[in-house]
Order: C-alpha cells, then sequence, then structure tokens
C-alpha cells in the first residue's frame, strides 16, 4: 500500500472537510451583520424650523444624542474662518450639527446658554458654539454626522453634497 | 457488503413506512381533500353542499323512532329544501345575466349608485371598509361580480349568517342596481375602467380582497392601511388606538376577529389557500367569512403576497441547498477515498 | 517541580506538558474496535454529529430568540427566519435535526437489543444510553415550548397535565411546574433555561459516562464474539492488520465512520432545504392562544409511540401503562435471563420477539398520530397491549433459550 496515496486521500477529505467549514463561517459571520431593519433605521429627519435661536435641541441618530444648536446674528458675525467652515447654512441661518458625545471619552457636554459654549462634566473639557475643542482634555472637535439638506428638514445619515463638501475641506472632526 | 446494503434496506423500508403512515397517511386522514372548481363561480359547489346537508337530515330522520324527533327533522329538511332551490335560482339567474353584452357607458351611470359607498379610504360601512372598485374588474371574477351585485350574501355563500332581521351592509343595492341590463352594464363598466390583471400587483391584490379585515403583521399591514413608522410614541399608540377601534367593528360583524395572515402560506399550505380562497364554507363549514370572488390570477398574486410575508427566503433556500448538495458529492467523494485507501490494508 | 528539556517540535513540546502523546495513543491510535462491524457500527458518531449541529444551529439562533410570549413567535418566525442572514438556514437544521436525532437514536437502541450489546458487562452503556435518550426527550420537549406556536402551547399544556397523577389530582404539581395557572411567561422563561443550559449540560455529562463506560467492556461486534483485545491488538500492532481481529478508533473507524456521516448529511442536508415539513408541523406556525385549542394535537413523531400507550386505558391505567413504557426499556439487561451475546438471529424465538417490537413501535406510532376514533383506536388499544405483553414475556421467552 502506497503511503503518500494514503496520505493524500486523508488529506484531500480534510481539505474538502475545510471548505465545507469555511462556508460554514461564512454563514456565521452574516449572522452576526447587523439586521436590515436596523440599518433602515439609521436615517433620521429633523424639522430645523422649530429650533430656537442659542437653544441646545438634542435629537437622536443611531441611539447617539446629537446636537443641533442655531446660532445668533452676533454668534456668527463674531465666529472666525474655522467654525463658519463648520457652519450648515438652511434657510438663511447658521447651525452647528453634530454628535453630542466628547470626544475624550463619549460622556454628553452640556451647552451654557451665557458663554455660548460646551462644558463637558467628566473632566472637565470645553468646546465653542461650533463644537471645536478649547480646553483639553477633548483631543478633537466634536464630529458632525453624514446629513443632507432637503428644504427645511436635516436627514441625517445620509452624505449629501453639503456634508461631502464639508468632508474635502477637513473640518468634519 | 451485499449483508451492509440488506441492512440498510432493511433500516430505509421501516424508516420510509413510518414516515409515510405518520406524515401523508395521517394527514390525509385528518382533512378532507377539497377540489378546486378552478375559480369558476357557477355555484356548483354551494349547491352540492345543501344537497349534501339534505343527504344527512334524511339519513337521520331514519334513525329517529319517535314521531316528534322525525316531525322536527322533517321541518329542516324542508326549509333547506327551499334553501336548495333559491340558490339553483340564484346561480341561473347569474347564468343568464352573464349570457347578456353589458354596456359600459350605460354602467357608467348606473355606477353612481355605487360610488356613494365604494371610493378611496372609504369609511367602514357596517364593520368594513367598502374596497376602492378601480380594479375590481380585473381582480374579481365576472360571474361573481354580477352575482355580488344581485345577492351579495348567495354570491358570497355566506347567506346562511344573514336574514330579514341581520341585512348585508350592500342589501340596498337591491333596490338601486336591479334589472339584468342594470347588472350586466355595470360589471361591463367596472371591466372597462380596471387595468389588466398583469397591472395589478400582489400588495393591491391582497389589500383589495382580503386588507380590509385580516392584518397582516410581517407586511406592516392593518386593516387600516400599512403602518408608518413613528418617531413620537405617542402618535404610535394613537394608530395602536384607531387600528382596534376598527377591528372591534370587524370583529362585531363578523363574529370574531378574522385571523392575522402573516404566516397562513406555511400554517395551511398553497392548495388550502386556493381551494378556501375560493369557497370558504368547503374547509370551514359555517363560517362567516365571504368567498371573495377573485379570478384565478388574482388568487395567484394574492397568494405571491401571502408567500413574501410568511416565506421570503424560499428561492434563497433552493438556490443554497442546490450549492450545498453539490458540494456533498464532493464530500462524499472524498470520504469514501480515504475510506478505501485506509481499508485496503484492513480487510 | 518536574525536569523538562527543551521539546523538538511543538506537539513534543505539548506533550511534555499535557502528555498529548499519550492521549491520542489510548484515545485514538491504540483504542480497539473489533473489525467485524456494519455500518450501523456508525451510529454512535453520526449522532455526535448530529448533536454538533444542534448546539452550533442552536447557538446563531440564541442570538435572536426573544424568550417572552409576545415577542417568542415573531422573533423565530419573523426576525430569524426572514431578516437575519442564514437565519432560515439555522431554524431548519436545528428543526430537522431534532427530529432525525430521534430516527438515528432509535436505530442505535434497536441495533444494541439486535446484537445483545445491552448485557454482560454492557450494562451501564445501555443505561447511560437510555439516560440519554431521556435527556434528549427532555431537550427536545422544552425547545418545542420555544417558538410559543399554537402546538407549543397546547403540548406545554396537556404534558404538564399529566402530573397531576390522573385520580390523585396533584394540581399543586402541575402550577408548580409551570409557575402559572396555565403555560405562561414563567413556563416558557423555565423551559428556555432547560432546554438552553441545563439539559445540554446533563447531555453532555451523560455523553462522558457513556464513552467510557464502552472501555473496559470494548464495543460489541456482528457475531458477539467474545475475544482477547490485548492479543488482537498486538497482532495489529505487529503488523498483521488484515489477521487481527481488531482496529484502531484512529484512523481506521474514523475513515469508515465519516463515509457513513458523509451519505448521511446528503439526505439530512436534502431534509432541511425540501422535505422538512415532518420536522416543522403547521399547526405551530399558528401564534399561541390559550383560548382556542386546535383541531388536532398530537406530539413530534417521536413520542406518538408512547402516546398511544397512554391513550386507549382509562385515565389512571392509561398513567400506569405510559410510566411503565418510560422506564422498561431501561430494565432490559436485567429482563433477559438468557447469557447469550449473539445477533438475534442466531437467539431463537428472541429474534421473533424482536421483529414483533419493532413492528408493534411502528403501528402505535402510526396510531398515535390520527384521531382516536373508529377502528384506528381499536389498532392502538390491541397495540398497547402487545407492548405490555412483550415485555412481561421477555424474562419467560429468554430463560428459555438455549446456551450458545
Amino acid at each position: 500500500m502506497n503511503e503518500s496515496r494514503r496520505g493524500f486521500a486523508g488529506k484531500l477529505f480534510g481539505g474538502v472537510a475545510a471548505v465545507g467549514g469555511l462556508a460554514s463561517l461564512v454563514a456565521m459571520k452574516k449572522t452576526w451583520d447587523p439586521l436590515p431593519s436596523v440599518k433602515a433605521a439609521g436615517f433620521t429627519s429633523v424639522d430645523i424650523t422649530v429650533c430656537a435661536e442659542n437653544e441646545l435641541v438634542v435629537e437622536k441618530w443611531r441611539g447617539k444624542p446629537i446636537f443641533i444648536l442655531k446660532k445668533t446674528a452676533d454668534m456668527v458675525a463674531e465666529q472666525n474662518e474655522a467654525e463658519t467652515a463648520r457652519d450648515i447654512i438652511i434657510d438663511g441661518s447658521h447651525y452647528l450639527v453634530a454628535i453630542g458625545l466628547c470626544t475624550h471619552l463619549g460622556c454628553i457636554p452640556a451647552y451654557r446658554n451665557a458663554k455660548k459654549d460646551f462644558k463637558c462634566a467628566c473632566h472637565g473639557g470645553e468646546f465653542d458654539s461650533s463644537g471645536i475643542n478649547t480646553l483639553a482634555p477633548p483631543p478633537s472637535p466634536l464630529v458632525i454626522p453624514p446629513f443632507k439638506v432637503d428644504g427645511t428638514t436635516l436627514v441625517l445619515g445620509e452624505e449629501g453634497p453639503e456634508y461631502l463638501k464639508m468632508k474635502e475641506a477637513g473640518v468634519l472632526a | 457488503m451485499f449483508k451492509e446494503l440488506k441492512i440498510l434496506a432493511v433500516v430505509v423500508s421501516f424508516s420510509l413506512l413510518t414516515y409515510y403512515l405518520v406524515e401523508p397517511f395521517a394527514h390525509g386522514e385528518m382533512h378532507a381533500h377539497v377540489e378546486s372548481n378552478h375559480f369558476q363561480y357557477d355555484g356548483s359547489a354551494d349547491i352540492e353542499e345543501v344537497e349534501v346537508k339534505i343527504e344527512n337530515l334524511k339519513a337521520e330522520k331514519e334513525t329517529k323512532e319517535k314521531a316528534e324527533e322525525k316531525v322536527a327533522i322533517e321541518a329542516s329538511i324542508v326549509t333547506e329544501t327551499a334553501h336548495l332551490e333559491a340558490k339553483k335560482t340564484f346561480w341561473s339567474d347569474v347564468k343568464r345575466i352573464s349570457a347578456i353584452k353589458g354596456d359600459a357607458a350605460a354602467g357608467e351611470t348606473a355606477y353612481a349608485a355605487c360610488a356613494g359607498c365604494h371610493f378611496k379610504d372609504a369609511p367602514a360601512m357596517g364593520g368594513v371598509r367598502p374596497p376602492e372598485l378601480n380594479v375590481a374588474g380585473a381582480l374579481y371574477a365576472k360571474d361573481y361580480l354580477i352575482g355580488l351585485i344581485k345577492d351579495p350574501t348567495m354570491a358570497s355563500n355566506v347567506d346562511h349568517k344573514f336574514s330579514a332581521e341581520r341585512q348585508h351592509p350592500m342589501s340596498s343595492v337591491v333596490y338601486m342596481v336591479s334589472s339584468d341590463e342594470d347588472i350586466a352594464n355595470v360589471v361591463a363598466y367596472l371591466q372597462s375602467i380596471a387595468p389588466s390583471i398583469d397591472e395589478v400587483t400582489p400588495k393591491i391584490a391582497f389589500e383589495n380582497a382580503c386588507g380590509r379585515c385580516h392584518a397582516n403583521k410581517y407586511m406592516k399591514w392593518t386593516q387600516i392601511g400599512t403602518k408608518p413608522t413613528f418617531k413620537y410614541k405617542k402618535d404610535d399608540l394613537a394608530f395602536q388606538i384607531k387600528t382596534i377601534e376598527y377591528q372591534d367593528g370587524v370583529k362585531a360583524y363578523m363574529g370574531k376577529l378574522p385571523p392575522d395572515l402573516s404566516m397562513y402560506y406555511r400554517s395551511r399550505g398553497e392548495h388550502f389557500l386556493e381551494t378556501f380562497i375560493e369557497n370558504p364554507q368547503s374547509h370551514l363549514a359555517g363560517t362567516a367569512m365571504p368567498r371573495v370572488g377573485v379570478t384565478a390570477e388574482g388568487a395567484e398574486k394574492v397568494i405571491e403576497y401571502l408567500i413574501e410575508s410568511a416565506d421570503p427566503k424560499h428561492a434563497e433556500r433552493n438556490e443554497t441547498g442546490k450549492w450545498v448538495m453539490i458540494y456533498m458529492i464532493f464530500f462524499v467523494l472524498a470520504a469514501y477515498l480515504w475510506k478505501r485507501q485506509i481499508w485496503k490494508d484492513l480487510h | 517541580m518536574a525536569h523538562f528539556e527543551k521539546a523538538n517540535s511543538i506537539e513534543e513540546w505539548l506533550d511534555q506538558r499535557l502528555a498529548i502523546r499519550t492521549v491520542k495513543r489510548v484515545m485514538s491510535a491504540e483504542y480497539w474496535i473489533p473489525k467485524d462491524i456494519n455500518f450501523l457500527w456508525a451510529m454512535g458518531m453520526v449522532l455526535a454529529i448530529t448533536f454538533g449541529l444542534l448546539l452550533v444551529s442552536g447557538i446563531f439562533l440564541l442570538m435572536y430568540y426573544q424568550p417572552n410570549v409576545d415577542l417568542a413567535f415573531d422573533s423565530v418566525n419573523y426576525t430569524i427566519m426572514q431578516e437575519v442572514d442564514y437565519g432560515w438556514l439555522w431554524r431548519h437544521v436545528h428543526a430537522v435535526a431534532a427530529s432525525v436525532v430521534f430516527l438515528i437514536i432509535y436505530i442505535h437502541m434497536f441495533t444494541g437489543i439486535y446484537y445483545g450489546s445491552y448485557k454482560k458487562g454492557r450494562e451501564m452503556i445501555w443505561i447511560s444510553g437510555m439516560l440519554l435518550f431521556v435527556a434528549f426527550s427532555a431537550e427536545a420537549f422544552s425547545g418545542y415550548m420555544l417558538p410559543w406556536g399554537q402546538m407549543s402551547y397546547w403540548a406545554g399544556m396537556v404534558i404538564t397535565n399529566l402530573f397531576s397523577l390522573g385520580s390523585l389530582e396533584m394540581n399543586g404539581i402541575v402550577e408548580w411546574i409551570r409557575g402559572d395557572y396555565v403555560p405562561a411567561q414563567a413556563f416558557l422563561d423555565r423551559f428556555f433555561m432547560l432546554h438552553v443550559l441545563l439539559i445540554p449540560l446533563a447531555i453532555l455529562g451523560l455523553i462522558g459516562l457513556h464513552f467510557g463506560a464502552l472501555r473496559i467492556p470494548h464495543v460489541n461486534n456482528q457475531e458477539g464474539e467474545e475475544f482477547d483485545f490485548a492479543v488482537e491488538a498486538e497482532k495489529y500492532k505487529s503488523g498483521d492488520k488484515i489477521g487481527a481481529k481488531v482496529i484502531a478508533f484512529g484512523n481506521d473507524f474514523m475513515a469508515k465512520d465519516m463515509f457513513v456521516v458523509a451519505i448521511y448529511l446528503v439526505f439530512f442536508f436534502y431534509l432541511v432545504f425540501w422535505n422538512y415539513g415532518f420536522a416543522m408541523d403547521p399547526v405551530n406556525f399558528d401564534p399561541a392562544d390559550g383560548l382556542k385549542t386546535p383541531a388536532h394535537i398530537y406530539p413530534e413523531w417521536y413520542f406518538l409511540w408512547s402516546y398511544e400507550i397512554l391513550r386507549p386505558f382509562s385515565k389512571d391505567i392509561g398513567l400506569i401503562a405510559f410510566a411503565f413504557a418510560q422506564v422498561i426499556f431501561m430494565m432490559l439487561p436485567f429482563l433477559d435471563r438468557s447469557p447469550n451475546v449473539a445477533p438475534a438471529n442466531r437467539r431463537g424465538i428472541f429474534a421473533i420477539w424482536f421483529w414483533v417490537m419493532i413492528v408493534d413501535l411502528i403501528v402505535l406510532t402510526a396510531m398515535g398520530k390520527l384521531p382516536p376514533a373508529g377502528i384506528y383506536s381499536d389498532i392502538g388499544f390491541y397495540a398497547a397491549v402487545t407492548f405490555i405483553i412483550l415485555f412481561i414475556a421477555l424474562p419467560f421467552i429468554t430463560k428459555l433459550e438455549k446456551k450458545l
């Protein structure tokens, strides 16, 4: 009896079995994927007209808090270029739209109307009214989520042309 | 080798015997086979039902000894015989009207009487929303539509549920569209405004023919329409209340709430659904569910919708199965080669 | 601290620490199995593979199943079957495997009975195997509750009612088992616990016991021949593989097993993809409704023979007969009074006893599915009586058996 032939038959069977095992692993991986209904729910529409000036509105998108802040004319006038680059302009008004999670360790900062900035209670970090980090420990600005402007509706989750422009300019986060 | 094949034959035979007895045989004994009439609405099944009833009553009368018991059954036989004659008359009327060539233009004029209740998003009448009739000419059979206008309870084979005291919500139509010509004209009109059956989607077919009484949760269908996604819980609850209130109306009219049909394709099977839709009485004698009168193609569309709600992955399952079986051929071959190599040394 | 030298390969490194070479020798390369066997001897491996399929498919079902009376049905029939990628595959595999495992268990059991593999030192193999049958039955029953369909609910209602013990009317026990007056949330949760944790642990333990019980008496062979395994092992190791009456578990027995498993899997996957109705009864595709009993309630096919022993008799006698049926197979080693370890066809009247039992169990199974009316209930009654007589007669039949 030829030793190498027996070895071959065994290895062939092992190989065939391994292919089956691999295919099963692919199916198993796909079973872990987020469900279609979860992915479909990943879009939230917000009616921007209900926002009052200098009053933070918090919406929910993909389980995360989203800060929407309508800026007063004064606030816009005092801004520098970097800050204005992050504004979303709808119907003549300037808005901050950002994920309300501190970029340090993920707590939700509070908005201070008087100071027109955000203060994170966890470790004392601060962001200005455009979401740019002004006091450590947060290392970067609040993240701007994918969005699309549809008249006076903001659709969160969709990458609209304004979002893509901001992405290219590198001002998203 | 042959001994092993003999043993295999014994094991397989006993297993197949057990399978046959427990599955096809037992299920055949539990559920009588119902023949389809291929969606020809000629009343043959309805008439046969009453004839069988009369036969059974006659047989029961033979078994009774007391005179008063015999008299009671004789009274039932008289009622049922009158019932039989009424059905025969009704269906021959339908046949007569069906032979008339209807005038769609004249039908449009006569249709004004119907449009009072039948329009898009019409409110419930006596518990159920009257359907919009824009696709009726394509979705429902001509003979059924004729019968429905002539006498809705007879056409739908639910006349046993109604009487002079309890009238069908559509009973007033007999005063509004009554002559043979009027009926033929209205049906011709409905057929003229309807799209071709190919343009009727499964969704439209289901919603029109079934959806006013039956919900389908998995397709997000409620009796009052597709359920929207709400942002606020309050709006969601308000919609649910509206749904429940409508369902209460249907329940009062029908006697109980018609069941949700999401899984019915898997729980009842295709043949049952076809024959049931054609004539609910054939499977559930005495039921309040009316025959809905869809054509064969209409029934196909409804069933397509039900397959989508109960078993949308069947195509993927067949496809995957094909690949798995091809793989298994290789698996068996490789296993055999290995076994043969190892056992060459041992025999 | 034992002395450790530098290892020259990964295998040697592991062997120094875990004695894997010894394990391999004892469990595989020098685990001796008789050569005179047929494909029925592979049923154990087929069961192990099927149990593995149940475990793996169960794990993925567990990721999405909701053990809540309002959510369970939809979590199975909508989320898993329609939304989850390949969810339908795990559900079909799980349901078909749960049914087919009993076909293989019965084949495995009757093989043992036919060849006398339950006596003369093999009693613990038989008993641990019967305990596995009980454990698998409990696992199947608890699993069937989970989709919370009409059959789940009413089977749960009927089977837990049995524990009132007929005329003893111990309704308190029934309520205690359910955790409620009727099968409801508490019932679903505890059967979920049993199905997912407790019974699988028991099964794993019993499998260990079953395998352990095999080692000293060794696996049986087609003629029931008793031979010296040590002598035959030496023949094999010295190179006379053809003359030796034994083969090694690895790779000899494994190779043949894998071929049988491969054929089995073709049949298995055909059922999974195209012919699964027997494993997923249509009645269970109606959501549970405590106010509406289905027209026909019946257990899964593998419980039908047992169910039919309960049905034909009056309440208390039926329960006694039912209890008898559950326990009597376990007593087989002690009811068989003959010392012969041989295939049934060499054991005279025992062969007749064996085939009559097989036919009787098939008749009981068929009658158990049919409504208890007319000729079917008569046949069921006689089949149930036959079953009881068969086991009462066994000690007498085997006592009279000639010693081979």
